[in-house]
């Protein structure tokens, strides 16, 4: 789970930091709700930097390490931006056999980048996952949260077309 | 009073094939049609046959129309609906006898030999509607359970059917129960492990999504067994639609008093909360799950103590998996006699199997244990499509193994699939054919432990990743039959010293192709040939001169222009230039170009 420090500047708003306040407060009497919060958190800023955790920190008086430590842990978490379009092909067993890896080198080839990065402009971001649970469809792949399924790698430009 | 009834799979599978917009269509439809009145649309859980979604079943008359589209909307409704003529051209074929006579859903190979007992709900209710689940039994376990039975009286009931733990292990949930009963605490928990991380396996999100109440209600039975008046149900975040279903059953039982304070009026409370997954594969093991919830670093720790003794948060706990749950309700009304009839002489009941891979029917089956797999893959899963001959069913994903045909007779049940080689685990089967390299397959799995290894023990941190470099030489012609001793002896070593599950388990797909497939590790060693060719670095591409036609398209097409030749003769491949991405082969129209 190597996490690599992240180039895109921090850019959070007032609302969001207040949005997160709120949430925080309203959790901090569950037992157990620092990976709770640390989703809401997500969901409020798109990702995880460091800034994020610090408020986390600072507000529920839960060390910096220990954030930091479970940010790093889940695959959920995202330490960098991700692109306007998500893109997550699945790498799951049933996907695998009927050949979803071949869909996941036609897209990095397209968007010249690689797993768990974006591409420049900010425009796409590419991750495998495990299995979408959507195994009739194999091999599956999903852009935020459009599902395409029964993939050959000859549908991935057209694909991309849309999204452009 | 509705003369009609149309259900519409809301499952995962469906839904990604369009079922919501089926939904929206229909139900514009029925209105323009003015039958709103006398036609009502239920959005169900899944039915099991996710290849042919979106599915749509219409009652009274049962009729099954499969890959149902958007366009199709206003024909069901203004000829079946209106008129009352099937329209046959959408009926699943497997329905249709040779004779033209339409065959009851139940009578086809797909249904014919399952048996739900976990599925009983699925794709029969709308699980957003806990009237439904009432309507169909539902909490009248519970009512019986704090009614007419004492903790004891539930616990021996268990016993007494044989269930085991759907989860993989095959624990006796019983026994499970008992130990944790025997615990004195001012505080105990109910734990439901809802974090199905195998891939190609989506059994528990199916039940999730189409009867979540059934696992409410046995998690409020075990609450009353054990003396607990806590749940939590830890699922997974990637499943949205279960999670929101989840949350709208639990609302519901707590308005309806069947989660709470004074469930019954009986004095027990019990309530549930639940807890979203972040995606670590190493959460499923029960002590990583418990510190997930705790909100720390999902790592597992050792045992004992067991979580009977010191669990979450530090309190007895149990943990059970979604099917082992969904089961309960069904036992404790119908008797442990009705459940230990199912099954074989160890492994009792049904177990539910979500079937992937190289096979025509993929999707959801449950099936009695004994079963073989045969019965599973050739009649219910319809067989390998393409004519293509099978090679390996895996089962229990990363912790399992790969099954050859020489098994194929073998009934399923815990103690047969772990004498040989591979293990129930929470019922993935993938289907393999000739064109998988078992090899690679073995690397997949590796691969997939390595990187969800949570590292806090040594075997399986740098094990597995030694063992996944050994793989790698493999696939790529570079290693020595040392090599493959090596990997034998690491496999051993990893499975006797890791800390958790996973990293135990973890060897099991290469012991398990070792065992049955050698000569394909040893085609990569000794020869240096991949013989499903799937291994990349072991093949070459070449064109058949015969059969080329010399039409140019696969040298227009070449990324790495590494095909010449000219108009109308045959071409060839500078096999220096080529890097193997298969697109000539895929282009040729007169299949003139093969791998080797």
């Amino acid at each position: 789970m190597a996490c690599k420090k992240t180039t895109v500047p921090f850019s959070g708003t007032k609302e969001q930091e207040a949005a997160l306040k709120e949430a925080i407060a309203q959790l901090k009497d569950t037992p157990g709700a620092l990976m709770p919060m640390m989703q809401k958190a997500q969901d409020i800023y798109g990702y995880l930097p460091i800034e994020v955790q610090t408020i986390i920190s600072d507000e529920t008086g839960i060390p910096l390490e220990k954030v930091y430590g479970v940010a790093t842990f889940y695959a959920q978490f995202a330490l960098q931006p991700k692109g306007k379009y998500k893109i997550s092909v699945c790498l799951g067993t049933a996907c695998y056999v009927k050949g979803s890896g071949n869909i996941f080198s036609k897209l990095e080839e397209l968007l010249g980048i690689t797993n768990g990065e974006c591409t420049p402009d900010g425009k796409f971001s590419l991750d495998s996952c495990r299995c979408v649970g959507a195994c009739g469809l194999a091999p599956v792949m999903m852009i935020n949260d459009e599902v395409y399924g029964r993939l050959v790698p000859d549908d991935i430009p057209g694909i991309l077309a849309k999204y452009n | 009073m509705y003369r009609s009834h149309v259900l519409v799979c809301g499952g995962t599978g469906c839904t990604s094939s369009g079922s919501q917009q089926i939904m929206d269509t229909l139900k514009s439809e029925i209105e323009k049609n003015g039958l709103a009145e006398e036609v009502s649309v239920v959005q169900t859980g899944c039915h099991g046959l996710c290849a042919l979604g979106p599915i749509m079943i219409i009652y009274p008359d049962a009729t099954f129309y499969s890959m149902v589209k958007v366009e199709d909307i206003p024909e069901i409704v203004s000829e079946h609906l209106l008129k009352g003529r099937v329209v046959t051209r959408l009926l699943y074929k497997e329905t249709v006898s040779p004779t033209g006579k339409i065959k009851a859903l139940v009578d086809t190979d797909f249904y014919k030999k399952q048996h739900r007992i976990a599925l009983r709900n699925c794709g029969i209710i709308n699980p957003e509607v806990i009237e439904e689940y009432i309507g169909t039994g539902g909490y009248e376990a519970l009512g019986k359970v704090l009614t007419e039975m004492t903790p004891d009286d539930v616990i021996k009931l268990l016993l007494d059917s044989g269930l085991r733990g759907r989860g993989g292990a095959g624990f006796p949930t019983g026994l499970k129960w008992k130990l944790a009963r025997q615990n004195d605490a001012d505080q105990k928990y109910v734990c439901c492990n809802a974090d199905e991380g195998d891939p190609g396996a989506f059994m528990d999100r199916s039940v999730l999504e189409g009867d979540p109440h059934a696992v409410l209600e046995a998690m409020a039975i075990a609450g009353y067994a054990i003396g607990a008046n806590q749940g939590y149900i830890y699922v997974r975040a990637e499943y949205p639609i279960a999670v929101d279903r989840l949350r709208i059953a639990i609302n519901q039982a707590r308005e309806f008093g069947l989660l709470g304070k004074n469930i019954f009026d009986t004095g027990f409370d019990f309530d549930i909360d639940l807890r979203l997954g972040a995606g670590a594969f190493v959460c499923g093991e029960e002590t990583a799950l418990m510190t997930s919830i705790e909100g720390k670093r999902g790592e597992p720790r050792p045992r004992p103590p067991f979580p009977a003794q010191k669990g979450l948060f530090g309190k007895p706990s149990i943990l059970n998996n979604v099917e082992t749950y969904a089961n309960i309700p069904q036992i404790i009304l119908n008797g442990p006699e009705w459940f230990a009839s199912m099954g074989t002489e160890k492994s009792k009941g049904t177990k539910v199997f979500a079937l992937g891979g190289k096979i025509h029917n993929t999707g959801l089956v449950e099936i009695p244990m004994g079963t073989t797999l045969r019965e599973v893959i050739e009649e219910i899963g319809g067989g390998i499509p393409g004519g293509k001959k099978f090679k390996a069913a895996q089962t229990g994903g990363p912790s399992g193994g790969c099954i050859p045909y020489e098994h194929f007779d073998i009934p399923i049940d815990y103690d047969n699939l772990i004498s040989i080689g591979s293990m129930m685990g929470s019922g993935g089967l993938i289907v393999m054919d000739e064109d998988d390299c078992m090899v690679d397959i073995a690397k997949f799995f590796l691969e997939f432990t390595v990187e969800e290894s949570c590292g806090k023990c040594t075997p399986c941190r740098i094990g597995t990743k030694r063992m996944l470099e050994i793989l790698d030489k493999v696939t790529k012609g570079t290693a020595t039959m040392e090599d493959l001793d090596k990997l034998e002896e690491l496999c051993y070593y990893v499975k006797e010293n890791a800390l958790c599950g996973l990293g135990q388990t973890a060897p099991n797909p290469v012991l398990s192709t070792l065992r049955y497939f050698r000569d394909e590790y040893e085609a990569h060693i000794k020869e240096k040939r991949c013989p499903a060719g799937v291994c990349k670095a072991l093949l070459s591409f070449h064109i058949d001169r015969d059969k080329c036609k010399g039409c140019t398209l696969c040298a227009r097409n070449c990324p790495a222009d590494a095909i010449v030749g000219s108009v109308k003769n045959p071409h060839f491949i500078d096999t220096d230039k080529c890097i193997k991405c298969g697109t000539c082969i895929e282009k040729c129209k007169f299949g003139a170009i093969y791998k080797k």
